[in-house]
């Protein structure tokens, strides 16, 4: 465990080195700033449903930037195998890259709780802060799962491109592609296969529900992508 | 300290290491020579516990590599072949990154991290960004690794690949000053280098060992007679006729004979095994009054060894 912890603090530290991350971050947070207007309007219920609401759009491109370099820089530059040599385990290594990623998503996130404080300071009477605060456990696991199949993707390919548009369109079939077609098909079946896919299950988060089921729905795949990430990692050994 | 059983990897259809053994004892430099291709860095790969073998295992200070990998890996340093490295990383913090995955106590770390700093010569460079150091000094850096938890074994692949030569020869030196305490397995397709760093080569072709031994012994094996060199001023084919027929001599080459510097000429004795025919040769051409420039043995060199197995072991395929 501690070894996760040590390549979470460095993979965490290395997004500070690279331009990539604070053009993810400034386009992030100017974004937020536009749809947290709309919230912060008089008259507006003060709350921060908008915002929620698209936030997990932008995740389905901001995501794949975070965690394309993961392990496809790795196998890419080789360091890898220095990595792999030390005595630890995949496991070691699938945590530590998420945990770090995990943690820079957060540094992403947290210039918007000041957004909490401004919403506290000017609302009359005051805010229900129990639907934010369930908004921001929402976007932190679907952060998660994102991240998750982020990294599974780029574990499959030496090339970053290729590990951020895979990932990108997987987001976008669990995502947005649901959304868009609950629109326009009204079948039972696909009713309810919408109904399992991200945006849904997330949505209850935005408006204050914490479901079980849309907890263990999350935290269960986010666990399956680490896993099958891991088995990436192992399979070397039976190449 | 290192032993090596029928160790095989098989890729797909292609057989990259064929029933490969030997063993390294405690405190030996040995070098794993052979062509690009041959199977060196996958050998090494398997013993590092990067790859697993086909078939076949390896013990290293006593521990299996497919069963007890984690002790195996915590027992050796591995420099891999063109230096990974993580170039956003400053230098000392690489070091303290990997001293706390080795699970080194603060104190260790910093004892360590100062102990191989200096011993690979990268002091100026501890708070540079790895990305901008020569390659020399990243080469310096993947060693300084592979020597941080003062490991019993060392597996360097290509350590002086892409260094300019007064840098192989720091390496090589430092690499000599490391056997005896830490056993060393170096691969390299330079032969001198095995002459200059190894105890010991081990010379691989196709995956296959086709030679091992101590450089002088491996000359041996192959009958590389070597030949003495005269430089004399005198009439060609006379001079031929009269060395020829010294005792020892087998065959008599005329290198050059050019008639641009006078009557220069260099000849090549080829003497028959086990005799040394240099003062007989002097003799003859002295009495013969000829002017000797000189007269010297000339070894026969490693690559030639080299040539002929590797070309062998192409034509047995």
């Amino acid at each position: 465990m501690t070894r996760s912890i040590t390549i979470a603090r460095r993979e965490l530290s290395s997004y500070f080195c690279s331009p990539i991350a604070y053009v993810v971050m400034a386009v992030f947070l100017l974004t937020c700033a536009f749809l947290f207007w709309d919230d912060f309007q008089p008259g507006q219920i003060a709350a921060m449903r908008n915002l929620f609401d698209w936030m997990v759009w932008m995740l389905v491109w901001t995501i794949p930037v975070i965690s394309m370099g993961l392990l496809a820089q790795e196998w890419a530059t080789g360091t890898i195998e220095t990595l792999m040599t030390v005595p630890l385990n995949e496991t070691d290594v699938v945590l530590g890259k998420f945990f770090g990623s995990f943690g820079f998503f957060a540094v992403l996130l947290a210039p918007t709780l000041l957004y909490v404080a401004v919403l506290k300071k000017f609302a009359v009477p005051g805010i229900d802060l129990g639907p934010i605060l369930s908004g921001y456990l929402g976007i932190l696991l679907v952060g998660a799962l994102f991240i998750s199949i982020g990294l599974f993707c780029s574990s499959l390919t030496k090339s970053q491109i290729v590990a951020a548009v895979a990932c990108a369109a997987v987001l976008f079939v669990i995502t947005i592609a649901p959304w868009w077609i609950s629109g326009k098909i009204v079948s039972d079946f696909w009713v309810k296969v919408i109904n399992q896919t991200v945006y849904k299950r997330y949505v209850d988060f935005s408006r204050g529900v914490i479901d079980t089921g849309n907890l263990v729905f999350f935290l269960a795949s986010t666990g399956v992508f680490l896993f099958l990430t891991v088995k990436v990692l192992e399979s070397r050994r039976w190449k | 300290m290192i032993e090596v059983r029928n160790l095989t990897k098989v890729y797909g259809q292609t057989l990259a290491v064929d029933n490969v053994s030997f063993t390294v004892p405690k405190g030996q430099i040995v070098g794993f020579l052979g062509p690009n291709g041959a199977g060196k860095s996958t050998t090494l790969k398997m013993l590092t516990c990067y790859l697993p073998p086909t078939s076949g295992g390896a013990t290293i200070n006593g521990f299996d590599i497919f069963h007890q990998s984690h002790e195996v890996r915590q027992n050796l340093g591995y420099l891999p072949e063109n230096v990974p490295l993580y170039g956003e990383m400053k230098v000392r913090s690489y070091f303290d990154f990997r001293g706390r995955l080795r699970k080194m106590d603060r104190a260790e770390r910093r004892k360590r991290i100062d102990y191989v700093v200096d011993r690979c010569w990268l002091t100026a460079m501890q708070t540079k960004s790895i990305g901008h150091l020569s390659k020399g000094y990243r080469q310096r850096v993947g060693l300084a690794d592979a020597l941080l938890h003062d490991p019993p074994v060392l597996i360097l692949d290509e350590p002086t690949v892409g260094l300019d030569p007064a840098q192989i020869r720091e390496t090589r030196k430092l690499i000599r000053e490391l056997g005896g305490k830490h056993t060393v397995i170096l691969s390299t397709h330079i032969l001198p280098e095995v002459e200059a760093a190894c105890d010991r080569a081990i010379v691989i072709a196709l995956g296959r060992i086709v030679a091992q031994g101590s450089p002088d012994e491996l000359r041996a094996s192959r009958r590389l007679t070597a030949r003495v060199l005269v430089e004399i001023r005198g009439p060609r084919e006379p001079i031929a006729a009269a060395l020829a027929k010294v005792a020892g001599v087998g065959q008599v080459e005329i290198l050059n004979g050019a008639p641009t510097d006078g009557d220069l000429i260099t000849i090549a004795l080829s003497p028959q095994e086990g005799r040394d025919v240099r003062e007989e040769a002097a003799r003859t051409v002295l009495q013969n009054g000829w002017a000797l420039r000189e007269i010297r043995l000339e070894r026969a060199t490693l690559e030639e060894f080299f040539v002929q197995v590797t070309a062998q072991q192409a034509a047995g395929r």
